[in-house]
């Protein structure tokens, strides 16, 4: 289903049928990743990939309008770059350890200990939580600063359009 | 889309559970799936919804933009203050164990304000850029 709905934003022209098959696609992603066992994630990905970027784009679609412009050349060097960088990443997994194997060097690091320590050391029974907030607070820390960051430059950028504006 | 009434209602009814179910996923993110950046998406989202149903004006009268670009800043300040919180108790930055006697109970504090910090942030963030996008198109 994933599949279909990926050619059909390929063929697609109508943009605003892009945005909605994107949404779509988000949903998708986020039933996948609850099968995976990763509510959290999933609940992100259904929160923003499907409701606030959804809202975004069409937000940027109402200011620029709704048709896709004709590409000016046929794009076979983008083509090829695309398939070789491909073919990298699928030649990267090939060692891989297999999918949910108990031995892979993943499982066998600090998972334990975490699994094992975290609900004792914070006694916070979502491991998810734990680690985010405590194990890994630097790594949060960080996401909160790109998150402000992120935040900081639309507005530095939009802001300057609009006393240009009234400048003239 | 002022004049609706079904959706005017409908969104009445639905703004505060929405509110609140973004406030049940950052509190008990702690047991179950969820945490202070859903809870702020969540948040964002009701007010947007709000806006995008009664118009951007009434939004930014229940939301000011002083008052969202002051969150945007906060969450993050929260989240160092709580990482330099750690380092004044004695501890290393961003421990937790200092934050209370006891090390499981300062490890929830600590992961409550860290949480609270990325809930603002996030949704200050969020509703930041619809302002900006949406403010543009009603001065074109």
């Amino acid at each position: 289903m994933m599949a279909v709905i990926v050619i059909a934003l390929i063929f697609q022209r109508n943009l605003f049928s892009v945005v909605v098959l994107a949404g779509i696609y988000s949903f998708l992603m986020a039933t996948v990743l609850v099968a995976l066992d990763a509510v959290d994630v999933a609940m992100t990905e259904a929160s923003v990939g499907a409701g606030i970027s959804t809202v975004l784009l069409l937000g940027a679609l109402h200011l620029c309008g709704g048709e896709e412009a004709k590409p000016l050349q046929r794009g076979w060097l983008p083509l090829a770059v695309t398939l070789v960088i491909v073919g990298a990443l699928v030649y990267g997994t090939l060692r891989l350890p297999a999918f949910s194997d108990p031995h892979a060097p993943i499982h066998t690091h600090v998972v334990p200990r975490y699994l094992e320590q975290g609900p004792k050391e914070t006694g916070v029974p979502n491991v998810v939580t734990a680690v985010l907030a405590s194990y890994r607070g630097y790594d949060t820390l960080g996401e909160t600063i790109v998150v402000f960051t992120a935040g900081i430059g639309v507005i530095a950028l939009l802001r300057r359009r609009r006393r240009d504006k009234d400048g003239r | 889309m002022k004049r609706e009434p079904v959706l005017r209602v409908v969104g009445k009814m639905l703004i505060p559970y929405m509110l609140v179910f973004a406030l049940y996923v950052q509190f008990h993110g702690d047991f179950g799936p969820g945490g202070g950046f859903q809870a702020g998406v969540i948040s964002a989202a009701a007010v947007i919804f709000y806006a995008i149903i009664f118009g951007l004006p009434a939004a930014r009268r229940v939301m000011p933009e002083a008052l969202v670009e002051a969150m945007v800043a906060a969450g993050a300040l929260l989240y160092i203050a709580v990482g330099f919180a750690g380092l004044l108790l004695g501890g290393n930055y961003l421990d937790y164990f200092v934050l209370d006697t006891d090390p499981v109970a300062g490890q929830h504090r600590g992961i409550f304000w860290v949480e609270v910090g990325v809930l603002v942030t996030v949704s200050g963030v969020m509703l930041k850029i619809f302002y900006m996008f949406a403010g543009r198109q009603r001065e074109d």
